[in-house]
């Protein structure tokens, strides 16, 4: 597969979604949390509380919708700043109550409308990047589908991200890096290979920690069985860390990323 | 949505129809610039000693970081640091070692100058990014930069103030330029978790990935009137929702108002403005806090 060929597969509608994750590996467990307490309950990301066989667990998940009706609905996962700041709130909520955060990231970016301007989304953003580094519980964030820039990043700074090997995480689209820098966005193959922004590019760029094997359809249950086995050990590794060292680990991962010595 | 997207500088956008200056006598053309918002011809070295703002209109016109840096810093006192940090091309991006090079040709080596100086006597740590340097996008040395004028300023208990001024993240550096957002910002909550305060200053434009991250974190925010502040640009916005934004819509006075800045600041008032907030958080003249 080329790389554009993997942008194609990352936005391919029939793949399963966050809700799909969710309900394959925690079932009934899961109760969907609303709001951000501020403005209005953003329906692109879907987020609330379930079990991880024996551990309690915060999920938030940017989802596209499976069909017309919900792809509308969810505003084909293009968050608002209320989203962003929902997904803060139950992040706080769950340093508080000791549960590791789950993330699952799957947009082509944060909105770019005018309520969402009005309503500060690069503050939104920038506000989870700062207290995400700093927040007193274990993340792991998981890149499902497309991993559009800023928009991504907001529910990515974690102990570990992980990326399906058919996912596609980077700063700008291919269309529009191609648009802008060669005035013509059929160039978009060349900018998918330029960008570097397939699993494995990430993986040799140190950007990420894994590539996990990718369900073929939302009923691909031994795939979800063992994703399901994975992020529960990582979780409980990650936990048994005290707080100072998962931290600093943290703010590492992030800090060695252009690094000059 | 792309992090790429600052509007064409204002002098572009409203260009000259040909025969409006007939009457104009001949000068070179360095020596004039026209105001672009009420079409004033102004001597350059005026403007230059006007902190370049229109002596008729008080427009802002772009400044670049030195100069910044010059109106800022007390005379002689600005001391920069890793100067000696250039972007290099990481991911063997088509072409951009050619716009490296030419963004260097203009004078500066990357989109940000770092460094220590005093600011009313008072020690300061001020980093000032730089339009003249592909339009200050934010690459992996530009997070580097400010990621270590943040940890110096932790280290020596030091207020930072940074002048914000970008097109947003740099493509050719793809992921690893997202990934300085992320990494700016755990070094900004270092410094505000050891209780040191961090001022940011806007300046047109101030886009994309700079606003979704440093941008924004500051505990007090200032910008310069006619400031662009926006996360998605107005060229997207309006490619997205197919309509015409409102004038003026980004700007630092509707950011004011939709409450996302602390206050709109003069150029010529904003050096008093500073020393007045530093001394406020009880930083004070050649000692530290
Ligand atoms: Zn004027």
């Amino acid at each position: 597969m080329t790389a554009y060929d993997k942008v194609m597969a990352a936005r391919d509608a029939n793949k399963p979604t966050s809700v799909d994750y969710i309900s394959n590996m925690f079932g009934d467990s899961f109760i969907e949390l609303h709001g951000d307490r501020r403005f209005a309950d953003d329906k692109a990301i879907v987020a609330g509380v379930a079990m991880l066989y024996n551990m309690p667990v915060t999920i938030i998940g940017i989802e596209k919708g499976r069909n017309t009706k919900e792809r509308m609905e969810r505003n084909f996962g293009q968050a608002h700043p209320e989203g962003y700041r929902k997904a803060l709130r139950l992040m706080k909520q769950a340093e508080k109550f000791h549960r590791p955060v789950l993330c699952f990231v799957d947009t082509s970016g944060a909105y770019p409308g005018i309520g969402a301007e009005e309503r500060g989304q690069g503050q939104a953003i920038a506000e989870n990047l700062m207290e995400m580094m700093t927040l007193k519980t274990p993340i792991l964030t998981i890149l499902i589908g497309e991993g559009g820039s800023g928009g991504a990043l907001a529910l990515a700074v974690a102990d570990e991200v992980w990326m399906m090997e058919n996912s596609v995480y980077s700063v700008i689209s291919p269309e529009g890096c191609a648009s802008i820098l060669w005035k013509d966005s059929t160039k978009a193959p060349q900018a998918a290979d330029a960008l570097k922004l397939t699993a494995q590019d990430l993986f040799n760029l140190g950007v990420i920690e894994r590539i996990i094997k990718q369900p073929q359809s939302s009923n691909d249950m031994a795939i979800f069985e063992s994703l399901k086995l994975l992020i529960s050990r990582t979780l409980e590794k990650n936990s048994a860390l005290d707080t100072e060292e998962l931290l600093s680990a943290r703010y590492e991962r992030f800090r060695k990323i252009g690094r000059v010595d | 949505m792309d992090l790429f997207s600052f509007r064409k500088p204002k002098n572009e956008l409203e260009s000259t129809t040909p025969g409006e200056q007939q009457n104009t006598p001949f000068v070179p053309e360095e020596m004039w610039k026209k105001c672009p918002k009420c079409n004033t011809m102004l001597l350059t070295t005026d403007l230059e000693e006007n902190l370049h703002i229109c002596t008729k209109c008080r427009h802002h016109f772009r400044m670049n970081a030195k100069q910044r840096i010059e109106m800022l810093a007390d005379s002689e006192t600005f001391v920069e640091q890793d100067a000696d940090l250039e972007s290099t091309n990481i991911l063997d991006f088509p072409s951009y070692e050619n716009k490296l090079e030419k963004a260097r040709q203009k004078g500066g080596k990357e989109s940000v100058i770092c460094g220590k100086c005093n600011i009313g006597g008072i020690p300061t740590e001020l980093c000032v990014m730089d339009s003249d340097f592909m339009m200050g996008s934010m690459g992996t040395i530009t997070g580097e930069k400010i990621t270590r004028a943040f940890e110096y300023a932790t280290a020596n208990k030091l207020p930072i103030i940074v002048c914000t001024v970008s097109g947003g993240a740099r493509m050719q550096e793809g992921i690893m330029s997202l990934m300085q957002m992320a990494k700016t910002s755990g070094a900004v909550k270092k410094h505000s978790d050891a209780g040191l305060l961090y001022i940011t200053v806007l300046t047109d434009p101030t886009t994309g990935g700079v606003t979704a991250s440093f941008a924004m974190e500051g505990d007090i925010i200032l910008a310069e009137p006619d400031t662009l502040v926006a996360f998605a640009g107005p060229r997207v916005i309006e490619q997205t929702i197919r309509q015409k934004l409102p004038k003026d819509f980004q700007s630092s006075e509707f950011v004011l108002q939709k409450g996302f800045i602390d206050a709109v600041i003069r150029r010529n008032k904003l050096k008093k403005t500073l020393i007045k907030l530093l001394r406020i958080h009880g930083y004070n003249k050649g000692e530290k806090q």
